[in-house]
């Protein structure tokens, strides 16, 4: 039995001050509610003989002082809730990212290095972690309840939350959001580890190859090289007839599209790219790109899509 | 009913309180209509900002020249209706079933044009988003979504049509009866309120159907 | 003092006793008969939903589960949901006290269009026979919610029919709350002026313009959905170009706003009953009429407070957080003005008093932690956890349901010409508050210490709350259970009731207990301010 949650990452402690406060508010709220029926329960009965004297005419100044008191307690918690949400979801630039896919119903989680580990995750304590998360059918729910974080997991988009933990142990991971008849069983864990820890358990579970080296081969057997050229040089400069863009300096650059929107190619933008080409024409192109839907698998995504960032150099990201 | 007695339900105050109440229902009744449809129009508008190619060649298959037709019948039709109310209204009975007639016919004109032939060449043509659906490669999801939306909006408005059209028979029979006259005629403008609203939700889906998307 | 007359022509003609045969129950355009109707229809319905849940708390007292399939477990908690948010809450007090008192308090003698009003109940008499094919015949999984793409593409159950069951109980609330819109504008006797209807009928007013404006929007998702599922296209389907998130807003535009289509209509029964059993006048009527007003039009404004964790932008989330703190303004508004009703007022503690007084405090304790779910940080961790099921039940059963039995209790000898039994009263709304209390506190800190919802087993350490929380429900089971018993009895044992009880104001108190078919002999006219203690002098003139 236990009553208390750990409070295991840097903001975990922030978002309990914030329910410490709601419900400190409430309970004077409460009070007040509770207070009064109970009183003019006792003292107003009918048979209490008490004078009630004149009713009072003029509601109005009661009215203004509750609504206003309300309106400004109120005000102060938005705020108060607002901040601390935004800073929840905007990672810093130098988080450690790793790849979460959820699908029914188990979580697969892909470090950068190419370990690979199931409703498990291993990470270091005291650096940003940033969970880059999709799902391969329904939508999920990554809800780790010591860090106070979760966040939804949707099947065509990239979802991201980020925490830093500072007290190494192992913590609850739960699937929060309804996915079918396996989604109580959708349980894992989260293993935070000094990190010396952290890197020998890399070396240990060591994989061949890194996601980016992985997505390379992809990338060929796909047969992505052959509009894109080797090394996703693009059409014009390889052996092939076909326009197909650049993939060279693509990622984290901004692209046009044909409706002359500008947007930022990120790890969604590639997605979408590879899988609803439709959806993202670039400017300057006929529509000759194929969709792979169903044909890639989101892990395999994953790796093309880390294979085409690391043609980008690390100093224009 | 003659005319001389002008009785009204039990709830209200006059026959002309009744007559009153009875439009504003309708007037109610047409407001949830446009949030019914409203959701469609909205879901269609933003499904098509994801995928404006696709639902732009889906668009370029669609026959203009039947829903062209079909929206003046059906411009006509609201409008016939409307002169039958006027002429109700000024006492001439013979004229408001002759005008409800035109009316109804041009509705089932309608039907005919939209169901019996432009429905069965649209399937004849595999535009319907099933399995052996008509336009592949990267443009097929969007145009896929597009049919989805053209095929429910016509049924959905066609439903509503052959709502329309029996209460516009039910108009006619009403007036052959001779319950209507210059002092009564409340349920024609009722009728004829919703029936030029299924006009006015036509007037919004043609465009989206046939005009939207189909320029060079 | 003045005096009204009302004309007793012996209980011969009673709207009960005129016409006894089931065909003249069947095709009444009486307004109280179909409240009768109805009332017997959601009766049933609540202990379908009830039994549900029953269930759901049954299995709970072991982490493993007692049910063991989590299949089962997942179709009985989407049974739970659909069942008491379609089924019961959202017609529940406008269609019974809703239908039988409008005309009353407004001194008409039925509605404006009453062959619609029948036509709503075999609407819904319909929609309930669709819905128990489905949920019986394999029932569906998905929770209430149905999101996509689980409902559209993933799941077996019988998503269709319980998605066309819904559209058609849909059609029946839009008919209702057409109904009382234009009755509401067009049938008020000589001298109600805006400002003197009770409060009660300002928020069946303020309901129906949510019913009517929401409902649609849900009818037309809900086919999309169906034909989505039927045609396997992609409308909200990622893999096929569409968008998951767009199915959560368009149904959550409707359920946000359908949430305050079921306490509303509460709120109203609460302030009715607080002056009546103050004796004295609703503190600051014109405040608790606008902020009925208000929360009818915020409503539409928070629907994104269900999606802070979906996947929606930081900006969104930053607006339906603000408007979620704002709609709960209106509403602590109301629970001041009633405490300001019972200050020096003459409290006599009935049985609708003690169920009005057990609202107040449920429902702001509800209340409050709504504004825990509204602050963005502390929903991303309460949110899909037993919070917010407590939450929700806080304010829906521990506030609605209260205030529906508050209602039947207080308006049971006019509905019926008979007095419930006064001490089995009381008794039954103190188990229903302390059994409530003890099911739904503890889940408040079960979701704080992260058990998800919806989760057929759980791991240990979440064991002892759980079973308090079942043992609660055993208690609360009997606190509902009780009423189905007394009243009944009082159908035919109970002391026959006197036109006004309760010495209370309004014009339904002013005709026989139960009213003519025709409700008034002659239409009255209005020249007081509503609430305005104490009531005049009946005197009965028998004919």
């Amino acid at each position: 039995m236990r009553f208390w949650l750990p409070q295991a990452t840097t903001s975990a402690a922030e978002v309990d001050y914030l329910i410490l406060a709601l419900l400190l508010t409430s309970c004077a709220i409460l009070a007040l509610v509770f207070g009064l029926i109970l009183l003019y329960m006792i003292k107003y009965r009918a048979g209490s003989g008490i004078d009630r004297g004149v009713p009072g005419e003029k509601t109005w100044r009661m009215e203004a002082a509750w609504t206003v008191g309300t309106l400004l307690i109120f005000f102060g918690l938005f705020v108060w809730g607002a901040d601390l949400y935004v800073r929840l979801f905007q990672p810093p630039s130098n988080a450690l990212k790793i790849y979460v896919i959820g699908k029914q119903w188990m979580w697969k989680i892909e470090h950068q290095g190419g370990q690979r580990e199931i409703n498990a995750l291993h990470l270091p304590v005291g650096r940003p972690i940033q969970l880059v998360m999709t799902s391969e059918d329904v939508i999920h729910d990554f809800a780790i309840p010591a860090f106070r974080i979760k966040h939804d997991v949707l099947p065509g988009r990239y979802e991201t939350l980020w925490f830093e933990v500072n007290e190494p142990g192992i913590y609850r991971l739960f699937c929060t959001q309804l996915c079918g008849t396996g989604h109580a069983e959708m349980f894992g864990e989260i293993v935070a580890m000094s990190a010396p820890g952290y890197q020998n358990w890399l070396d240990q579970n060591g994989a061949e190859e890194t996601l980016a080296k992985a997505g390379e081969t992809l990338f060929m057997r796909y047969g992505c090289s052959g509009c894109h050229g080797g090394n996703g040089a693009g059409g014009s400069q390889s052996e092939s007839t076909v326009p197909a863009p650049s993939l060279t300096g693509l990622y984290g650059s901004p692209v046009t599209l044909i409706d002359g929107s500008i947007i930022t190619a990120d790890d969604l933008y590639i997605r979408d790219c590879i899988v609803l080409p439709d959806t993202r024409r670039v400017a300057g192109y006929p529509p000759l790109m194929p969709s792979f839907a169903g044909q890639i698998s989101a892990e395999d995504l994953l790796k093309i899509i880390a294979y085409i960032k690391s043609l980008t150099p690390e100093k224009q990201l | 009913m003659p005319e001389a007695s002008l009785t009204h339900e039990f709830q209200y105050s006059s026959a002309r309180h009744q007559a009153e109440t009875a439009i504003s229902g309708m007037w109610l009744f047409l407001a949830t209509e446009v949030l019914f449809f409203g959701a469609l129009f909205l879901t269609w508008i933003y499904s098509r900002h994801w995928n404006q190619a696709g639902f732009d060649a889906g668009a370029r298959r669609t026959d203009l020249a039947i829903g062209t037709i079909n929206t003046v019948i059906l411009l006509a039709s609201s409008f016939i209706f409307s002169a039958g109310l006027a002429f109700i209204e000024a006492g001439n009975t013979r004229r408001l079933i002759q005008c409800c007639a035109i009316a109804w016919l041009l509705g089932i004109g309608f039907l005919i044009l939209k169901f019996g032939i432009e429905w069965r060449e649209d399937f004849s043509k595999h535009l319907f988003p099933g399995p052996d659906f008509a336009i592949n490669g990267p443009l097929g999801g969007g145009a896929r979504i597009f049919f989805v939306f053209y095929f429910l909006g016509t049924a959905v408005h066609g439903l509503h049509m052959i709502g329309g059209l029996v209460l516009v028979g039910w108009i006619i029979l009403r007036a052959r009866r001779d319950e209507f006259s210059f002092r009564y005629y409340t349920p024609v403008c009722v009728v004829g309120l919703y029936w030029s609203f299924v006009d006015m939700v036509w007037i919004v889906l043609y465009p989206l159907i046939y005009l939207v998307g189909r320029g060079p | 003092m003045s005096e009204v007359v009302i004309e007793t022509p012996g209980a011969a003609a009673s709207y009960l006793a005129n016409g006894v045969t089931l065909r003249s129950w069947l095709l009444t355009t009486d307004h109280k008969r179909i409240a009768v109707l109805y009332f017997g229809t959601i009766t049933f319905f609540f202990f379908i939903g009830g039994g549900a849940a029953a269930l759901l708390r049954y299995n709970l007292i072991l982490p493993q589960g007692m049910i063991g399939s989590a299949e089962t477990y997942n179709r009985l908690f989407t049974l739970h949901g659909v069942v008491m948010v379609w089924f019961f809450l959202v017609p529940a007090v406008p269609v019974t006290l809703g239908n039988f008192l409008v005309p009353l308090m407004l001194g008409a003698r039925d509605l404006a269009f009453p062959k619609l009003n029948l036509l709503s109940w075999y609407l819904f008499v319909a929609a309930g026979f669709v819905v128990l094919y489905a949920l019986f015949a394999g029932g569906v999984d998905t929770g209430w919610t149905f999101y996509t793409p689980l409902t559209s593409a993933y799941t077996n159950g019988h998503v269709v029919a319980t998605a066309v069951a819904i559209i058609v109980a849909g059609f029946s609330s839009i008919a209702t709350g057409l109904n009382f819109i234009v009755t509401i504008h067009r049938l008020r006797a000589p001298g109600m002026t805006w400002y003197r209807m009770p409060v009660f009928l300002w928020s069946l007013y303020a309901t129906s313009v949510i019913l009517v404006l929401a409902t649609p929007v849900l009818a037309m998702t809900l086919l999309l959905l169906a034909f989505e599922r039927i045609f396997h296209i992609g409308v909200f389907d990622p893999s096929l170009g569409g968008d998951p998130l767009l199915f959560q807003h368009l149904f959550w535009f409707y359920s946000h706003p359908a949430v305050y289509i079921m306490i509303l209509p509460g709120f109203g029964v609460i302030s009715e009953i607080v002056p009546a059993f103050s004796s004295k006048r609703l503190f600051g009527y014109k405040f608790v009429v606008w902020a009925s007003m208000a929360i009818a039009v915020i409503s539409f404004l928070v629907w994104g407070h269900h999606m802070f964790v979906a996947g929606t932008s930081l900006y969104s989330a930053l607006v339906f957080s603000i408007l979620s703190f704002m709609v709960a303004v209106p509403s602590a508004i109301k629970v001041f003005n009633w405490i300001g009703t019972m200050h020096k007022g003459f409290i006599r503690f009935d049985a609708p008093m003690l169920y009005a007084i057990g609202f107040i405090g449920l429902f702001t304790t509800g209340g409050l932690t709504g504004l825990f779910v509204a602050a963005l940080a502390a929903d991303v961790h309460l949110t899909q956890t037993y919070f917010v099921v407590a939450h929700f039940h806080y304010v829906m059963v521990g506030g609605m349901v209260s205030a529906y039995f508050a209602g039947l209790h207080f308006w049971w000898p006019k509905i019926t010409g008979r007095m419930y039994p006064e001490m089995w009263g009381r008794a039954g709304a103190v188990i229903i508050f302390i059994g409530f209390n003890l099911t739904f506190f503890p889940q408040f800190i079960l979701g704080y210490l992260g058990m998800p919802r919806r989760y057929h087993s759980y791991p240990p350490e979440f064991e002892v709350l759980n079973v308090l929380s079942s043992a609660g429900a055993t208690i609360l089971a009997m606190g509902y259970l009780l009423p189905l018993g007394y009243l009944t009895w009082s159908l035919f044992y109970g002391e026959r009731a006197s036109a006004n009880p309760w010495n209370a104001t309004g014009l339904e108190w002013q005709t026989a207990s139960p009213p003519l078919t025709d409700n008034f002999v002659s239409t009255p006219t209005v020249t007081e301010p509503p609430y305005n203690y104490p009531p005049p002098e009946v005197v009965h003139r028998h004919a």
